[in-house]
């Protein structure tokens, strides 16, 4: 009896392996940002070309930064998302427009609601690659201290903002 | 099936013995033959540097000094949108931005090391095709190894152990019986 159990055991350890694996999201790209200070960025908003929007400007305060673009088709999924957010004004939220054309971006904020304090137009994506934006949308949750506390990839869902995003703010906006 | 031109000569061509029935049969030993030639040519193109198309160098001219070490380069690092395809190969956005950058990096002098670092520290130790032997890889690295080590570990376990057991021992009846069947066998092959 007990011949049987050894390869059994491997066996059990092996499923348990592969179950834990379908879990797993290969596309998921963990960034080394977490726990480090957001790159440094200063670029021309979009409403407002004239004037610049830096992460200096932004320090002192728990804020999300949301990668978007007109060109991206699940920005529209969490679009209505993060308007029913800004409106309870837990926390703000600005806008990396990446690699957009600003007429085009402008558009469809007026199609789709603008729930950003400010966007900021970054056309040939340097910003978003000191960031390490890979795809869009990306949305990051900064703490006070300008340092990046979480990156959640891809649209985000009414449970990512339960059960994730607005934890984490709440937690980083009552502690300091 | 087109025979492989640098196949080897049967050998009824050079010895003097007669040819010998041979387990694999002609067609399939030809078939074999071109299928580990197509093999070792791919594996060799797969070996050989990429040459850098039309794509790679996204229509800017890279200083010839920098041209062989940006496509090693390239060649090392990995398209963060199609994950299987390094930067030398990808068509996405991302990895033209990526390549632009590391051009640009590379004429203002940064070292390979310096360049690969810049990207990690963005984009994670992912970035690298090859991932670096770090203690969280070593099962990636060596695991493979290991397994194979225990196999055969287990084999020689398993095959000595049976060795070393009694050979099977018949009762009186099955040896009669097999006595039987072997005189039977033999008085046919006599008539």
């Amino acid at each position: 009896m007990t011949r049987f159990l050894i390869p059994l055991g491997i066996f059990g350890a092996l499923i348990a392996l592969l179950y834990a694996g379908l879990y797993l999201n290969p596309r998921e790209v963990p960034s080394p940002l977490i726990d480090k200070p957001a790159p440094a960025f200063s670029l021309p908003q979009l409403q407002d070309p004239g004037k610049q929007l830096s992460r200096q400007d932004l320090l002192g305060k728990v804020y999300l930064l949301n990668v978007w673009a007109s060109w991206c088709v699940s920005c529209r999924d969490e679009q209505p998302i993060l308007m029913q957010l800004v409106q309870t004004k837990q926390v703000e939220m600005y806008g990396l427009n990446y690699k957009d054309q600003r007429a085009d971006a402008l558009r469809w904020l007026e199609m789709f609601g603008n729930p950003y304090v400010a966007s900021v137009s970054d056309m040939d994506g340097r910003v978003g690659i000191d960031w390490g934006v890979y795809g869009v949308p990306e949305t990051f949750v900064i703490d006070r201290g300008g340092m990046i506390r979480y990156k959640h990839i891809g649209p985000v869902t009414q449970a990512d903002l339960d059960t994730i995003l607005l934890p984490k703010v709440r937690e980083l906006q009552g502690t300091q | 099936m087109r025979r492989v031109f640098f196949a080897a000569p049967s050998p009824a061509a050079f010895s003097a013995h007669p040819r010998q029935e041979h387990i694999l049969s002609d067609a399939l030993r030809q078939f074999l033959r071109a299928l580990c030639a197509s093999v070792a040519i791919l594996l060799f193109t797969g070996l050989s540097q990429t040459t850098a198309t039309a794509a790679t160098l996204d229509g800017i001219d890279l200083p010839e000094q920098y041209e062989s070490r940006y496509k090693k380069l390239i060649d090392q690092l990995r398209c963060l949108v199609c994950q299987n395809e390094t930067l030398a190969d990808s068509d996405a956005e991302l990895a033209a931005d990526l390549r632009r950058e590391i051009r640009e990096k590379m004429v203002k002098g940064e070292s390979d090391k310096e360049i690969t670092e810049f990207l990690v520290a963005r984009y994670g130790d992912f970035v690298l095709y090859n991932p670096p032997v770090k203690s969280t890889t070593l099962m990636l690295w060596y695991g493979p190894f290991a397994l194979l080590a225990l196999g055969v570990l287990i084999a020689v376990i398993t095959v000595r152990r049976r060795g070393r057991a009694a050979p099977p021992t018949l009762s009186a009846a099955h040896h009669q019986q097999v006595q039987d069947l072997l005189r039977k066998q033999d008085e046919g092959k006599g008539s």
